[in-house]
């Protein structure tokens, strides 16, 4: 067992029965072997996983190193712990990402929440459900199998009077159980709080303004730290002068060997301070920008992977009578979430517990103690609401900021970065290349896919269409980079790259869906019966059939200027189609995309309406990727400060979304956050198609290049 | 220069003796304790940090604690009263018109100022207003169901005051 609960996670077995007190506490060891071996990676590790608590008091507690980003998962983890334990959701209470308390995990990306996490999860609630009937059965001088549970009590079959409740089951208890994943689970049709869209249990708090964020906490004492940022990534300090700073009343200034920062009570005061400390940068000169990135990338991204290799590729392309070759790009992305990375460091008792803005609790506090040399137990990282992730917050420079000022200063000190740093410090989803060869034969089937992907990886790049000679290669290093320095600074990129929601997967997507589609047309195949002809992938035909009839595809004939597109994708486990219908604006170049259809098969579907909220985010929030988000930069040097260069989607953009949640109660729930948003660069770009004859080949899809391709 | 100020902060009088062209946001955030208002551009871009001053929607990041003098100012914290939420707050739960929640008290004060003026605004004029207010989740859908809704209620609301 002790290999098992490894207590280098910094939650062991003798703290988790301590932990008990009273009550009843479950733990589940061990994880989804199945998606592990799916995933080819691990995400939890064998010792501590899902761990929940039955109180004396009936009301159970749910640990999770999962947090909320907006993403919904409070509720959601709540509804599937309720609904396994037999309890009304009103008397969970969560416990998210404290490192103190919840049992290990390495973050919350990917999607992996409901589909990794949820069956461990679910686990320990059957599991506390079966000791609960137990002691109930002894209680209640019957049998198991003639108990039912509904909110928390437990009565006898027939004999509604013969009852007891969990809290009475669970008062005087110290009960621990540490199980394996194999509980039998509820189905579908048992489902009372699972399947449900009850009202998010973080909504009262975040529209009365008493939700958390980590910039909200405020310990007394707290100094707030301005920190000196160099004007370009790659620049190294060379002399500074903090005097005129230190002149200031109140302000401390802290000199470390690559940190210097002013701190003051006042926000406003330290920056102030901040804006009279003056110093030299030394800079490389770096001749990189968004126009040749794409060469550069092509020639860095030498180091290769096969992905797949079916038939003969050199044959099918001798004999097609025709090879579409084709060369698609993405520029830098940024995360701009609205909150910035911000963190709290207090020092207390020989510990620093620090309250961030981070995905990653876990593998922060490790990056912390190292920062500080101390012992990883000498850290608690606890983890308040964070004001939007999508990857960016996987990265925790300012907690580390923070922790190191905080140990400075011996003083409780708050990080929160600038939007000009968020902008500066943000680890871009990195720009792509993928190079496509393919042909078609003349019954409208795909005879040849030779697919290149550069510095994007392969996720989304995968084969989902019946292609008898195929290729797919991933060049280049995707493991992302989050320090840039002169020794650390990427050769690939001139600045930190990191994962954005559904990493790769929407260059990806863009890239096959369009190629797809631009075949379809060259064969004269309507794009719909296209992919329907070329993929006998069960789940794709039919998410792209109800997208289609929910669209009403492909009706009427679209107007001048309008046009119709359609995608689909496959990510985290879930299979999406999307149809847009766009207005092109010929004089401005312009694109309004009005309508949005996306259907989605999920699997089971734990929570509908957060789910479609999912959905519809994934499609607004994509709008910006696709039409105008692009980061401006000169070699290391970040061109955008705030949101009037970074242009975000705002309510002007948006279309009428419609969601349609395809049934699919034989898979285990998917993933949720990320995949609507993989095919929205290929469904616009496809529609651009429609309705101007013009393709392009590059996102964003700007006003500029539309009416340059108009023109043209 | 420290000079003394009152004004009053969400129905009550409040006083500080303290600098007056100090940002409104980082007063209500340190001195006053007041978190709602949030930090979000610093440039008056994106609608994370607004207030409501004598009912008028303002982003405090870029407002002088000086603009309060004398004024009635209204955060978040203070929409609410005697427990019962405002309509839109009650709408936005209704709809889950948001997701991180940090534009959410942004969004919501400018709505609420807004339907004061304009009790039946159409979705596009709700839309309008709401434009140059942020938010990155993609709850723009919801919120424009949680505004509609609430245009509804306090519609309703001022009718029923009139008869």
């Amino acid at each position: 067992m002790s290999a098992l609960l490894n207590p280098s996670h910094g939650f062991n077995r003798r703290q988790f029965l301590k932990m008990v007190g009273g009550g009843i506490a479950v733990l589940v060891v061990g994880g989804p072997a199945e998606l592990f071996a799916q995933d080819r990676r691990r995400m939890y590790p064998e010792d501590l996983n899902a761990y929940l608590r039955i109180g004396a008091d009936g009301r159970v507690t749910v640990f999770s190193g999962k947090i909320e980003m907006g993403q919904g998962v409070l509720t959601s983890q709540a509804q599937m712990a309720a609904e396994e334990l037999g309890v009304a959701l009103e008397s969970i209470d969560m416990v998210l990402g404290d490192t103190d308390l919840c049992p290990w995990d390495m973050g919350t990306f990917g999607s992996l929440t409901t589909r990794m996490f949820g069956p461990s999860l679910r686990a320990a609630a059957a599991e506390g459900r079966a000791v609960l009937l137990n002691l109930a059965a002894a209680k209640l001088g019957a049998a198991k199998t003639d108990l039912i549970v509904e909110d928390g009590v437990v009565s006898v079959q027939g004999s509604p009077d013969r009852k007891v409740t969990y809290a009475e089951l669970a008062q005087g208890k110290k009960i621990a159980r540490l199980i394996d994943e194999k509980a039998v689970l509820r189905s579908v049709a048992q489902f009372k709080v699972m399947g449900k869209s009850p009202r998010r249990l973080d909504g009262r708090e975040k529209v009365t303004g008493a939700a958390h964020y980590a910039g909200d906490v405020r310990p007394q004492g707290l100094l707030y730290a301005r920190i000196l940022r160099p004007p370009a990534h790659g620049a190294t300090l060379g002399t500074v002068d903090t005097a005129a700073a230190e002149r200031r009343s109140g302000v401390k200034v802290v000199k470390l060997d690559d940190l210097v920062a002013v701190l003051h009570a006042d926000p406003e005061a330290a920056g102030a301070a901040l804006a009279d400390v003056t110093a030299e940068w030394k800079t490389e000169p770096l001749a990189l920008d968004p126009e040749n990135i794409f060469d550069h990338l092509e020639k860095t991204a030498t180091k290769a992977e096969e992905k797949d290799h079916r038939g003969d590729v050199e044959a099918a392309r001798t004999a097609a009578s025709r090879v579409f070759e084709s060369t698609y790009r993405k520029g830098y992305v940024a995360h701009s979430p609205m909150e910035p990375h911000t963190a709290v460091a207090e020092p207390k008792d020989g510990r620093v517990t620090v309250w961030a803005s981070t995905q990653t609790p876990f593998p922060l506090r490790d990056q912390i103690a190292q920062a500080l040399k101390v012992d990883t137990q000498k850290v608690r990282v606890i983890t308040p609401y964070l004001g939007g992730g999508f990857g960016g917050k996987s990265a925790g420079r300012q907690a580390i900021e923070a922790a190191r000022l905080a140990a400075a200063t011996g003083q409780p000190v708050q990080v929160a970065w600038t939007r000009a740093e968020e902008f500066f410090y943000d680890t871009f989803d990195p720009a792509a290349v993928v190079k496509v060869a393919s042909a078609v034969d003349a019954s409208g089937k795909i005879a040849l896919w030779d697919y290149a992907v550069y510095a994007a990886g392969d996720r989304g790049a995968a084969l989902f269409y019946d292609v008898p000679n195929a290729r797919v290669r991933a060049f280049g290093d995707t493991s992302y980079r989050e320090e840039a320095g002169p020794q650390s600074r990427p050769s690939l990129h001139p600045f930190a790259t990191g994962p954005w929601r559904a990493p790769g997967a929407r260059m990806n997507v863009f890239a096959v869906e369009s190629q797809i589609d631009l075949m379809a047309a060259a064969a004269g195949v309507d794009p719909l019966e296209f992919r329907l002809r070329n993929t006998s992938d069960e789940r794709m035909r039919k998410v792209l059939r109800e997208a289609a009839t929910a669209f009403g595809w492909p009706g009427p004939k679209a107007g001048s200027g309008r046009g119709r597109g359609i995608a689909c994708g496959i990510d985290a486990g879930t299979y999406v189609a999307l149809i847009v219908e766009i207005a092109v604006d010929a004089a401005t170049g312009a694109i309004k995309v009005e309508r949005v259809v996306a259907a989605q098969d999920m699997g089971i579907i734990v929570n509908p309406d957060g789910a479609r909220m999912q959905m519809e985010g994934c499609v607004t929030m994509g709008l910006g990727y696709v039409l105008s988000e692009e980061v401006p930069f000169k070699g290391g040097e970040v061109l955008v400060r705030g949101f009037d260069v970074y242009h975000l989607p705002r309510f002007s953009a948006l279309p009428k979304i419609e969601t349609v949640l395809v049934k699919n109660d034989d898979v285990a729930p998917q993933g949720a956050g990320e995949p609507a948003i993989v095919p929205l660069g290929a469904a616009v770009a496809n529609a651009l198609s429609d309705a101007t004859g013009k393709r392009l080949y590059r996102l964003p899809l700007t006003p500029e290049r539309v009416k340059a391709a108009l023109v043209s | 220069m420290k000079s003394s100020i009152q004004f009053r902060l969400n129905g009550r009088p409040a006083s500080l003796d303290t600098d007056d062209s100090r940002k409104l946001l980082w007063v209500l955030r340190t001195d006053l304790g007041l978190t709602g208002a949030k930090y979000g551009c610093g440039a008056g871009a994106c609608g994370a940090c607004t207030v409501l001053i004598d009912g008028k929607p303002v982003r405090s990041c870029v407002t002088p604690l000086s603009a309060a003098r004398d004024r009635e100012v209204t955060t978040i914290e203070g929409l609410a009263r005697d427990g019962t939420l405002h309509p839109v707050q009650e709408a936005f739960l209704e709809h889950g018109g948001f997701q991180c929640g940090y534009c959410t008290p942004g969004m919501i004060l400018t709505a609420a100022a807004f339907l004061h003026e304009n009790p039946a605004p159409t979705r596009e004029a709700i839309a309008a207003r709401l434009e140059h207010n942020l938010c990155r989740c993609g709850a723009h859908t919801r919120i424009l169901d949680a505004v509609e809704t609430a245009s509804k209620t306090t519609t309703a609301q001022a009718k029923g005051g009139k008869s």
